[in-house]
């Protein structure tokens, strides 16, 4: 694993890319804005449209939004507050390269931590998004299933995490790398950081094959 | 030469922020206002004199940057 610094302009051989959370530029004019334009976005959008594993965490789904490489935009929350806690996430897809290690419609918890996650897109994407599965995880209250009830942001249909039309670009609000142990309150996101390890490692086979 | 780009959420995009607003008026007894929607106003100070290079670039920045198509509009002032 490496760091790749965002004014630098190349993926030096990566095989997956991981956008972490945070506050890029301080989430000055839209959270994820000024990212968009950083000098090593042309590298991670050719790695994505070239099929290599993407996953945006918070900061990293907004920007990946802001990209155009996750359709849809990320608005104030809204309570319009900056909202951190933990919340219930349901997988509606365990098919997909990230969410292969968890099963259909298990309900995982994890923290969230931001002021801009209410997810919102026209009514037309939101219904191809959910026709074709990719909205992957969506809040639920962890007690009592029923989505509006756990949905902490005002997100469209209560999504929290969606994947590109090909299935190898992933963005949620929620944060795994906060809960993959259980010493801190929730593993629940490990299986997905052994997903994305997984494809990025078989990525590189495919690269060695050529 | 100086611009000025307004940036405003797309009709029917739920605006939190304006809500708050119009829901606080209504609550210190300002009557008849429907809606309040909020936007941003970006000023730009030019070294160019000429207006239609200025309004083609500051285009490509608001379309590229200070607007996100999927949930805003925006328009450009020259002054």
């Amino acid at each position: 694993m490496r760091e790749v610094f965002h004014k630098e302009t190349d993926l030096h051989n990566c095989t997956g890319v991981l956008l972490p959370g945070g506050f890029s530029y301080g989430d000055y004019l839209r959270a994820g804005a000024l990212a968009k334009m950083s000098p090593i976005m042309p590298a991670i959008k050719r790695f994505a449209e070239q099929g290599g594993p993407v996953m945006g965490i918070c900061n990293g789904f907004q920007i990946l939004c802001e990209t155009g490489l996750l359709p849809g935009a990320l608005m104030l929350n809204k309570n319009l507050r900056f909202i951190s806690r933990s919340v219930g996430m349901r997988v509606e897809n365990s098919d997909t390269v990230f969410t292969k290690h968890l099963w259909q419609g298990q309900i995982v918890r994890m923290p969230i931590a931001h002021a801009e996650g209410n997810y919102t897109a026209d009514p037309e994407t939101i219904r191809q998004l959910e026709e074709r599965q990719q909205v992957v995880f969506r809040y639920v209250d962890p007690v009592r299933h029923d989505a509006p009830n756990g949905n902490p942001n005002g997100s469209t249909n209560a999504i929290a995490g969606i994947v590109n039309a090909s299935g190898n670009v992933l963005g949620l609000m929620p944060h795994p790398d906060r809960a993959a142990e259980n010493i801190i309150g929730s593993a629940d996101g490990f299986p997905i950081f052994l997903a994305f390890a997984e494809a990025a490692q078989s990525a590189t086979r495919v690269e060695h094959s050529f | 030469m100086k611009a000025v780009v307004t940036v405003e959420l797309k009709e029917g995009v739920l605006d939190p922020q304006g809500q708050a607003i119009q829901q606080l008026l209504a609550q210190r007894g300002y009557s008849g206002i429907d809606e309040v929607r909020v936007g941003k106003r970006i000023e730009f100070s030019l070294a160019t004199l000429d207006g239609s290079r200025a309004e083609t670039m500051l285009s490509e920045i608001a379309d590229k940057l200070l607007a996100n198509p999927v949930i805003e509009r925006f328009h450009i002032d020259l002054k």
